[in-house]
């Protein structure tokens, strides 16, 4: 009988993981090397992309979507998805728009009924998600159809017509403007608002995520939710805290939106949703939950802002951008499935 | 009456149940059940596959309400409406499908749901370091808690669930099954801790299926058949052999022995010649072979 080798302490088997795979472990990083090749990419097409000023314009294209993109990628940690959100941001707009202008109401209180519009809406979908136990999609994809109907009609019935009518000269439209829609020039570039916001929120949700208990309950309910009851996570409260997270980020845009042109189309926001997810799926979100990132979803926003002011300055014809975000969606999903097996291995 | 045996105790039951039954739709899983769960003692749940031990604990973690019967914790009746409330109750549960999350990495689950906070954020640094001690306690030693627990053995999930209930538990501390998975040294390293917990004067609920695992460890046994319980008897009212003979339902295991009498054991039999046996699966020919191999290649791409 042979004797068995001492036991040490610790298992020798398992080494210790380099520093360079834990760092390819994490899942923005396929956003990140797709955000470098893009911005290689047009830096070498399009000569207008290296001016310094249109770095300002590039912020502000991906804030429009990055403002969503970091709650809809916490969604998509949580398991869940949201078709809405899209139209939801148009609702927003349309919401504090009519209530300002059919009840003469000051500004700011229709911009308080649009949050408590938009939050509602999410707890709804979070509500009913539970209530019926049907999977977001479905959920979603009903809200997303009620949404849409009623921004047409409800337009059509108080405006009259296919857009809001002009709220500029109501009491309390500036403080408003200055607090929603602002831009500042530093040297050559423009600085607008919302990519304040942007930055700020993801931040604050990176924290959330990575640093709060409340982020540890987001990664367990999407990862596995029975499990993660089964602990003593409050699931069912989790995910509709999320959805009501999108519901703010939707509030947020939409008041961008209304005070930065004063004209609200009721028809607008369609195909929006896809593109948040978008970004959050290249920024290393798992369709399945439980995995990806915040800062992921804000590269993911960066890169469809490259893009589609790239495609303009590089004098391609526009049409090709969702071709463009096609591509390096399924681009993006390769990278990052190849990247995580490779550091997992 | 003197109290000179130290296997019996007097106290009152942390946990009482009563008549507890519970129906999944037309499967009534449970059936007048009364088990009694003192402090510093472990009771054993045993029965086959299927008799209702899961759902019977899945009750008592606050996982599934009862249908029928009561439930009374510390002498008082209880519904749990969610094992949030079972847990802030002292009750920690190891379930036998583990109940970890598996892309999140070893110290977030091991805090899942009791986080440890500093501030507003979490203090990662002190959880690293308390699942890490814990962890080596029960002997197992992952050199990186940032791994996701998809990445490691069943065995050390399986211990990395019952480090977490032996962490939290505070009155009551349930483990479904938590040796069935594991070999026969980590076993051994539940069962002693089994009895630390028992010694530390927790409440210890232990369901197996294995009698001999249970007549270790155990001071009471109930075994369930059918979603009833069939024996209920202290430890000094039975020995090891009457357990498994109950177990295995003493009658069947002697209509077994009879069935198996002429079988020989210890006979070994020549290999069968090429196309003599009787299976089902088909021969290939070489090329249909080939043509298989290459597919579950490309397959595996
Ligand atoms: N969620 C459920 N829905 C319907 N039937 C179930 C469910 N869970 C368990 N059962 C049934 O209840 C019975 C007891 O199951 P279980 O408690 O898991 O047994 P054990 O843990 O003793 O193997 C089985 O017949 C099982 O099929
Ligand atoms: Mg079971």
């Amino acid at each position: 009988m042979s004797t068995a080798t001492p036991a040490v302490a610790g298992d020798d088997r398992v080494q210790a993981r380099s520093s360079l795979s834990t760092y390819l472990g994490m899942p923005a990083v396929g956003a990140v090397i797709g955000a470098v090749a893009i911005a290689a990419l047009f830096l070498v097409m399009a000569p207008a992309f290296r001016e310094l000023g249109n770095i300002g314009t590039v912020m502000y294209q991906a804030s429009t979507i990055g403002i969503m993109a970091v709650f809809v990628s916490l969604l998509m940690i949580g398991g869940e998805f949201d078709l809405s959100a899209g139209v939801a941001v148009v609702s927003s707009s349309l919401c504090a728009a009519h209530a300002t202008w059919y009840f003469g109401l000051n500004v700011w209180m229709g911009v308080t009924i649009a949050l408590v519009f938009s939050v509602a809406v999410g707890a709804f979908n979070g509500w009913l998600l539970q209530a019926t136990k049907l999977p977001s999609f479905l959920v979603t994809l009903g809200s997303f159809f009620v949404l849409s109907g009623a921004n047409l009609a409800l337009t059509r019935i108080i405006a009259g017509g296919v857009s809001s009518n002009n709220i500029s000269d109501m009491d309390g439209w500036s403080t408003a403007h200055a607090v929603f829609a602002s831009t500042w020039q530093l040297g050559p570039i423009e600085l607008k608002i919302p990519v304040i916001y942007w930055l700020i929120l993801t931040g604050i949700l990176s924290f959330v995520l990575l640093r709060t208990k409340y982020g540890n309950w987001i990664f367990a309910a999407g990862g596995d939710s029975a499990a993660a009851r089964a602990v003593g996570v409050p699931v069912t409260a989790t995910k509709v805290v999320l959805f009501m997270g999108v519901g703010f980020g939707a509030w947020l845009l939409g008041m961008h939106n209304l005070f930065e042109y004063n004209n609200v189309q009721s028809g607008a926001g369609v195909g929006y949703e896809f593109i948040y997810i978008i970004a959050a799926v290249i920024g290393g979100c798992l369709l399945t939950g439980g995995y990806g990132s915040v800062a992921g979803a804000t590269v993911g926003a960066l890169i469809y802002g490259m893009t589609n002011l790239g495609i303009t300055y590089a004098g391609w014809d526009v049409d090709w951008l969702k071709t463009f975000m096609g591509v390096l969606l399924i681009g993006a999903v390769l990278v990052n499935q190849a990247v995580k097996r490779k550091a997992q291995a | 009456m003197t109290i000179t045996d130290q296997t019996r105790t007097t106290t009152a039951p942390i946990l009482e149940l009563d008549d507890i039954g519970k129906r999944y739709g037309n499967v009534h899983a449970l059936r007048g059940v009364n088990i009694r769960v003192r402090k510093g003692e472990v009771t054993c749940v045993l029965g086959d596959n299927g008799a209702g031990k899961s759902t019977l604990i899945k009750i008592i973690a606050g996982l599934h309400d009862y249908t029928e019967g009561s439930m009374k914790l510390d002498g008082e009746e209880t519904h749990f409406a969610s094992p949030r409330v079972a847990q802030s109750s002292g009750i920690a549960t190891v379930y036998q499908d583990l109940a970890l999350a598996p892309l999140m990495s070893v110290w977030r689950n091991f805090f899942l749901g009791n986080e440890i906070r500093k501030g507003v954020g979490l203090d990662i640094d002190e959880m690293k370091k308390v699942a890490g001690e814990e962890l080596t306690k029960m002997g197992i030693v992952i050199p990186d808690l940032d791994r996701p627990v998809s990445a490691l053995s069943g065995g050390q999930r399986q211990v990395i669930a019952i480090a977490r209930a032996i962490y939290f538990g505070a009155n009551v501390v349930i483990l479904d099954e938590p040796t069935a998975a594991l070999g026969v040294k980590q076993s051994g390293v539940v069962l002693k801790y089994i009895l630390k917990m028992r010694d530390a004067g927790l409440g210890v609920i232990f369901i197996t299926h294995n009698p001999h695992h249970a007549y270790l460890v155990g001071n009471h046994f109930v075994i369930l058949k059918l979603g009833r319980v069939v024996l209920d008897a202290h430890r000094d009212e039975l020995t090891l052999e009457q357990l498994t003979g109950e177990m295995a339902g003493g009658q069947e295991l002697a209509e077994l022995s009879h069935e198996l009498a002429g079988a020989d054991p210890g006979k070994v039999v020549p290999p069968a010649p090429d196309g003599a046996a009787d299976v089902v699966a088909p021969t290939l020919a070489a090329d249909a072979r080939a043509e298989l191999l290459e597919e579950e290649q490309d397959e595996s791409l």
